[in-house]
């Protein structure tokens, strides 16, 4: 099927990881080993390809499969808008036993006319499913019939479960941005500070945690990629100067497009901890002036991040006694898995594990170098062995995603949520100091202490 | 009573409905040392295992064959026997529950064949049991997903007996039901000196109990030995609708009578299944669930006020649209709008005069000048666009604690769904009020 285009993907030269690989490692693709039936989990690539494009905030989203690709799924990240809500109304052709049996293209095409007539969406997306990829729906030339007669976007999204993890998933939906979407349409004007985030999605507010510092510094946010966006801005945006990818490699494949077509300059930052913002901050005003940017914005820079650091550090007076020394166990993975220790030594815990799942060579070297004896860097850990850690006490607290939540709260531990399902904002300045609040909010919570004490009849 | 409608839309707007492999699985839960599984592409276990856990705040074992292009175009065989092995080498479970999805079944997979062959090559499985449900996800929703599950558990294991029990009875439970529910049933039960066996019994996996330890299994549910032993229980009693083709299982295999209750909220429908537990025990109704009854009637008359003629929009799945509908209007309220999933028989029993099988597109149409949304927690967006008051029901909860502690049957469900509701429509009726008469305006009172 679609393995040879897949294999083109992974083969990515910009990409520090898959440079590292033999060839045989490369062909395998990338996100760690192929996937162990009975011992597997995580997302598919239609999770990924909607992780990724579901946070453009006007347009339709249609799911052409059954039930469960939408129905056990919509509506249930944080990734937020400041406008439109489209994007959070579930759309799905929830195919029927007919439709697998004689085909699915015309509930599809039906579908598309309903959602255009109701709701007028600049762009509608269409995501390929398994089920109606093995029955050989052709969303691809149903797209395009539809675009042609309704006169708009309609956009084949071709990400189903069944082709991989999610992040192929993540790189088919950059693809199709590349394919679809940047670069059709021209902006009315362009400055030379205009830069673009890619792989922020705005998830709990996190993009908004850094706008008011790109306005502070005269920065245009052309637009997010794709957190918070609007169609015509992502159409637009290869007029940047600059791209940010941040956090992640999962974009890589856009960022390095952009600058074959268009001559955009990208770099790998994050906004997570008092640190890295300042780095990513200095990073885009030099490449901005280089570009052509007034030179007076780095020293406006140094300027707004000294003034930044010194109100975080008044802001933490109070907690970081609190924080000090205590142990952290970090199970997040990427690029988390460094720029979070960053934010976590400044409060003076002590990170005596981080997960260096979906991570570079490069970021395992630093959060090695970061946690020096203190710590280690784990690779996976079977939920088992870290309910174990915990029992024992070996960390204070544990930050990770939702799906761990639980083997935390049943060892009796504090835990914080540093993923997608999170309700704060962890990104720049503000998002430091929420992030350590949180922290000390749970590690100071009495209920741990009675939860710990036996029952009286059991002294 | 009610016409059954099917929506003639193309394009679901807003899904009430989740998948039937998710349903599955949910019955799954309820069994002890379970470790249910999802013979399908891996994603359809991620977002399923997301959903459970938001809305049981538990930790959910939860496994997939992780199909993908390759094996979809070879056959499923050899991903179902190589996830069977590492999950009874890994995490030594007591039973597997594989539900199949729809990838699987379109390509008409012969599963059944291909578990007896992985059984006869592997005959280090023999301490296992595997129990396949067949839940295609373009067909049913949630619920036929569960019923197919339950029916596949009594089928595979239930022995023939004819000997009787006297004082044990078989409670299969549907999936309106929560660990809280169950939790009701089983005092109620036990109250009248029976031994029941429930299944599923989630109210022993999913309660949100701290242990000692940490497997990679269900912990609690019904015991795989007590489903052997259903054929020797002297009745069967079928919680909703959904529960009546298992129960028939056991009936026509050990000719176990069964009795059906469509709804367990309400007076009367609470009534009828006391009342079949004192015949069957042959004692007389214990004081304290006399009593409690009796609060019930005190709840209901303090309560009628506020749901008189009230108009009222549901979206629910059908068993529990049956049950909810049927308090509402036993407390004088109309159903002005009901949405549900599936087709069911339970649908043309329904208090109003359509139901319609869609999503929540309709019921957002159809809710425009009613006083009361009843739904799931993909409701609460169309209640605040509608400007209406809330109440969550169904699954999933994922934006509100203690969905598994939720109780809605029997005489102490029914009277606190009453005191719940009802202050809703108190506390609606005020606002109106202040607002009419301005900000100083006087509550009323009754």
């Amino acid at each position: 099927m679609s393995q040879h285009k897949h294999q083109d993907l992974f083969d990515e030269p910009a990409c520090a990881k898959n440079r590292d690989k033999d060839d045989k490692a490369r062909k395998k693709g990338c996100g760690g080993k192929s996937l162990t039936p009975g011992n597997a989990a995580g997302g598919c690539a239609f999770d990924g390809a909607k992780i990724v494009l579901q946070p453009i905030t006007d347009a339709a989203h249609l799911v052409h499969g059954p039930i469960a690709c939408e129905g056990n799924s919509w509506d249930s990240r944080h990734a937020l808008s400041s406008g439109p809500q489209l994007y959070r109304t579930g759309f799905t052709t929830d195919i029927g036993e007919m439709d697998v049996i004689y085909g699915g293209e015309k509930r599809l095409f039906r579908a598309i006319k309903e959602i255009i007539s109701r709701f007028s969406p600049p762009a509608v997306f269409v995501y390929q499913t398994c089920v109606t990829a093995m029955i050989g729906d052709d969303i691809e030339m149903v797209c395009k019939v539809a675009s042609e007669r309704f006169g708009l976007p309609v956009i084949p999204v071709n990400a189903p479960g069944f082709a991989g993890k999610k992040n192929l998933g993540t790189k088919l939906a950059g693809e199709a941005l590349l394919k679809y979407v940047i670069g059709t349409e021209e902006p009315e004007f362009t400055t030379p500070t205009d830069i673009n985030l890619l792989g922020e999605y705005n998830v709990s507010g996190d993009l908004w945690a850094v706008t008011p510092l790109f306005q502070r510094l005269g920065i245009r946010l052309v637009t997010s990629i794709t957190g918070d966006a609007r169609y015509h801005q992502v159409t637009k945006a290869h007029r940047a100067r600059v791209n940010m990818m941040v956090c992640s490699q999962a974009l890589i494949n856009v960022a390095r497009k952009m600058e074959e077509r268009w001559g955009i300059p990208y770099f790998e930052g994050s906004f997570y901890g008092v640190e890295a913002t300042g780095t990513s901050l200095r990073t885009i005003a030099k490449m901005l002036v280089e570009r052509g940017a007034e030179a007076d914005l780095i020293g406006r820079t140094e300027a707004l991040i000294a003034e930044e650091e010194a109100r975080v550090a008044t802001a933490l007076v109070p907690i970081l006694p609190a924080l000090k020394g205590k142990k952290v166990l970090l199970y997040t993975g990427g690029v988390k898995s460094w720029s979070m220790i960053s934010a976590l030594h400044y409060a003076g815990m002590i990170v005596i594990g981080s997960s260096t799942r979906k991570a570079t060579k490069e970021d395992k070297v630093r959060a090695e170098a970061l946690m020096g004896e203190e710590g280690e860097t784990i690779d996976n850990l079977p939920q088992r062995d870290m309910y174990r850690k915990l029992k024992n006490r070996e960390a204070d607290i544990m930050l990770s995603g939702g799906r761990t939540q639980f083997v935390a709260l049943k060892a009796v531990t504090p835990w914080l949520d540093s993923n997608q399902e999170r309700h704060n904002a962890y990104a720049g300045y503000d998002g430091t100091i929420t992030l350590l609040r949180e922290i000390h909010k749970a590690l100071t919570n009495p209920v741990f202490a009675q939860v710990c004490t036996p029952a009286p009849w059991e002294m | 009573m009610a016409s059954v409608a099917k929506s003639s839309k193309n394009c679901t707007v807003n899904p009430l409905k989740t998948s039937q492999p998710l349903g599955g699985a949910s019955a799954f839960m309820g069994l002890d040392g379970c470790l249910p599984m999802l013979h399908a592409a891996q994603g359809c276990t991620a977002f399923a295992l997301v959903l459970l856990v938001r809305h049981y705040r538990e930790a959910i074992p939860f496994q997939t064959t992780a199909m993908n292009e390759v094996t979809t175009i070879l056959g499923g065989k050899d991903n179902l026997e190589e996830a069977i092995l590492n999950i009874a080498k890994r995490a030594q479970p007591k039973v597997i529950g594989i539900c199949s999805n729809g990838l699987i079944e379109a390509r008409g997979e012969d599963i059944r064949g291909d578990l007896k062959l992985i059984r006869q090559r592997h005959p280090e499985l023999d301490g296992i049991a595997l129990i396949y449900a067949k839940t295609p996800d373009y067909k049913g929703g949630f619920q036929d997903g569960w019923a197919a599950a339950v029916t596949a558990m009594v089928d595979e294991l239930v022995e023939p007996d004819f000997a009787r029990h006297l004082h044990q009875i078989n409670i299969l439970a549907g999936c309106h039901l929560t660990p809280a529910d169950l939790e009701e049933i089983r005092d109620t039960v036990e109250a009248f000196g029976l031994e029941p066996i429930i299944l599923p019994d989630i109210a022993g996996s999913l309660d949100g109990h701290v242990a000692d330890n940490w497997v990679q299994t269900t912990m609690g549910g019904t015991k795989l030995d007590d489903i052997r032993r259903m054929g020797c229980s002297v009745a069967t009693l079928a919680l909703g609708l959904q529960m009546e083709p298992a129960a028939r299982v056991i009936e026509t295999r050990c000719d176990v009578p069964v009795e059906v209750f469509p709804r367990l909220t309400g007076l009367l429908a609470w009534d009828n299944f006391v009342a079949a537990l004192a015949r069957l025990s042959g004692k007389s109704v214990p004081a304290s669930i006399r009593r409690r009854r009796s609060q019930l009637l005190d709840a209901m008359l303090d309560g009628h006020f506020y749901f008189g003629q009230k108009k009222i929009a549901i979206a629910a799945e059908p068993d529990l649209l049956l049950g909810l509908t049927g308090f509402l209007t036993d407390m004088g309220a109309i159903i002005a709008a009901a949405v549900t999933t599936t087709d069911s028989a339970a649908l043309p029993l329904v208090p109003s005069q359509g139901v319609r099988i869609g999503d929540l597109d309709d019921l957002e149409q159809a809710a425009t000048d009613c006083e009361l949304l009843i739904c799931h927690s993909h409701g609460a967006r169309i209640a605040e666009r509608l400007g209406l008051p809330f109440f969550r029901a169904g699954f999933p909860l994922f934006d509100r604690l203690g969905a598994a502690h939720k109780l809605s049957i029997g005489y102490r469900g029914t009277r606190d769904l009453i005191f719940e509701i009802g202050n809703l429509f108190i506390a609606a009726d005020s606002h109106h009020h202040s607002a009419k008469g301005g900000k100083d305006a006087p509550v009323a009172s009754h």
